[in-house]
């Protein structure tokens, strides 16, 4: 473990959940989405969240952004408490939600114009520097509509990336893409995670990319949504979605959430 | 290219068959004038400046009640469908309204304002403020709240949401309410001009109705023709430019 790895472990929390519960009314009854839930984020790690839908997991992305408003506990990002969205804090979306009336440019420029302190020449550059980061500068210009799904999704990472926060709130945002353009997203965005040095959560369905992404793992039970169980992964960056020591780890993980998820009736009455 | 030849080829043979058919004398001239007839009109109504003073008089109305229709539509529109409570009084009021043909409003204008321009200025904004309501209501609702959680997560509030996040996402609903604002606006303006006579103003809709009553049917088909040239440079100039640009930015309308 290299000292930087060291340091960033032995830093304080960046974002601290503690005992965070969210339910909603439904016409089927009430869903705990989230029942007494507490974590603690390091500086820098990469955490994923793993669950069934509806495990909350996604509720919990949205309650650290601000977008959400828990019942009762609290979330404190940098110390701070979290009263609604704040530009420390981007999201990334499962669908890209950029802005068809701008082109790319446009896109991760609208943060920025939101940002105080720089100039227009300024935040172009910074724009530029992000569409570079993603492999896109070439298509500053285009409209959304011409690019790929996955040229899509690498648009709203730098639009996320530009304002410069220390947070980067991932909410399954490869979720709707081809199986190779996502293997291309997994390089890229441990690539820009060493290089920018951001605190990740990274919400997902799938186990074997949890595994590959996360420092950290953790695994969510649905209603009252709970976290299960955590798993840290201890392989080298930056890794492989189908090298076989990640295997073993999304083995593990996959056996643990069929575990719960079998004796889920007991577990509910409980 | 072939476009434009296929556009003059159909609108000339229009023009032929018209002028035959004027020519083979089965109707009086009274009743249909040939394009010719019309034509010199135009000629002579142009050169002694008529035609330049109604349509003058006629668009200035048209401007003016078109904009405030616009001027108070577009953020009523934006309201309504932001907010429950104006979206089940002044929405469901704007939806009724907006049924009524816009002549309706001619006889509660005359009562009102009398023979004045006020009254024609109330016919006109009538005729456009609940369409544009309506539309602009419609294009707001149509977002993707996505936009706004994605701007919100970015740092935008309050009248910055409003112009560069609703408004913009709004533009296709928009520029077609705009669209339908202007053809209603039109149509409303020529009710009221058919039907209130004043002296402050002598517009196209009244230079059709003294046609009609001085049996001049040259004169009134080329009030027609002057009406619907004036409506599709309208298109081609205020709209157009709008409808290219989202188009090209949203990837719709393919068919071009």
């Amino acid at each position: 473990m290299s000292i930087e790895n060291a340091l960033i472990n032995i830093a304080p929390e960046r974002i601290e959940i503690d005992g965070v519960t969210k339910s909603f009314t439904t016409n089927r009854g009430t869903i705990v989405a989230l029942d007494n839930v507490s974590v603690k984020v390091a500086e820098g790690e990469f955490l994923c969240l793993v669950g069934p839908s509806g495990c909350g997991k996604s509720t919990l992305l949205n309650i650290i952004a601000g977008l959400d408003t828990p019942d009762s506990g609290r979330v404190l990002a940098n110390g701070e408490s979290v009263t609604g969205p704040g530009r420390d804090r981007m999201v990334m979306f499962q669908e890209h939600a950029l802005f068809p009336w701008l082109d790319v440019l446009g896109n991760v420029m609208f943060g920025l114009r939101l940002k105080p302190g720089l100039n227009n020449k300024e935040r172009k550059e910074v724009a530029k520097y992000y569409l570079d980061l993603v492999g896109l500068s070439k298509f500053q210009h285009a409209n959304i509509h011409e690019l790929s799904g996955g040229m899509k999704q690498r648009v709203a990472l730098a639009r996320a990336l530009a304002p410069n926060p220390r947070v980067l709130l991932m909410d399954e945002p490869f979720a709707a893409l081809d199986a190779l353009t996502r293997e291309q997203l997994y390089g890229d965005i441990q690539r820009i995670w060493e290089a920018r040095r951001k605190t990740i959560v990274f919400v997902t369905h799938n186990v074997r990319e949890a595994a590959c992404l996360g420092d950290r793992v953790l695994l969510f039970s649905p209603n009252p949504g709970r976290i299960r169980a955590e798993f840290q992964v201890d392989l080298p960056r930056a890794r492989d979605i189908n090298s076989v020591e990640l295997a073993r780890y999304s083995t593990e993980i996959t056996t643990a959430l069929k575990g719960f998820t079998n004796k889920q009736g007991t577990e509910v009455a409980e | 290219m072939i476009r434009s030849i296929s556009s003059i080829v159909f609108f000339l043979s229009l023009l032929l068959s018209w002028e035959f058919v004027a020519r083979s004398g089965h109707y009086s001239p009274v009743i249909l004038p040939s394009p010719l007839n019309v034509l010199e009109y135009i000629w002579q109504a142009t050169c002694d400046g008529t035609l330049w003073v109604a349509t003058l008089v006629t668009m200035k109305r048209l401007i003016l009640g078109y904009g405030l229709g616009l001027l108070f539509g577009i953020p009523l529109g934006l309201v309504t469908a932001r907010f429950r409570l104006l979206q089940d009084t002044l929405g469901l009021l704007a939806l009724g309204v907006q049924t009524l043909p816009s002549v309706c409003w001619v006889p509660l204008a005359l009562l009102w304002f009398g023979q004045t321009e006020a009254a024609m200025l109330f016919v006109v904004v009538m005729g456009t403020l609940w369409s544009v309501i309506i539309a602009t209501n419609d294009g707001v609702r149509a977002m993707p709240p996505i936009y706004l959680r994605a701007a919100r997560t970015m740092g935008s509030k309050g009248l910055h949401t409003w112009i560069k996040v609703i408004l913009p996402a709004s533009l296709p609903y928009l520029v077609g309410g705009m669209k339908q604002g202007w053809a209603f606006a039109w149509r409303s303006l020529m009710a009221a001009e058919i039907f209130v006579t004043i002296l402050t103003g002598f517009g196209l809709g009244q230079l059709l109705q003294y046609g009609r009553e001085l049996l001049a049917m040259d004169q009134v088909v080329a009030v027609m023709a002057i009406i619907v040239v004036i409506g599709l440079l309208a298109d081609r100039l205020l709209f157009s430019p709008w409808e290219r640009f989202f188009h090209k930015r949203w990837g719709t309308g393919s068919i071009n």
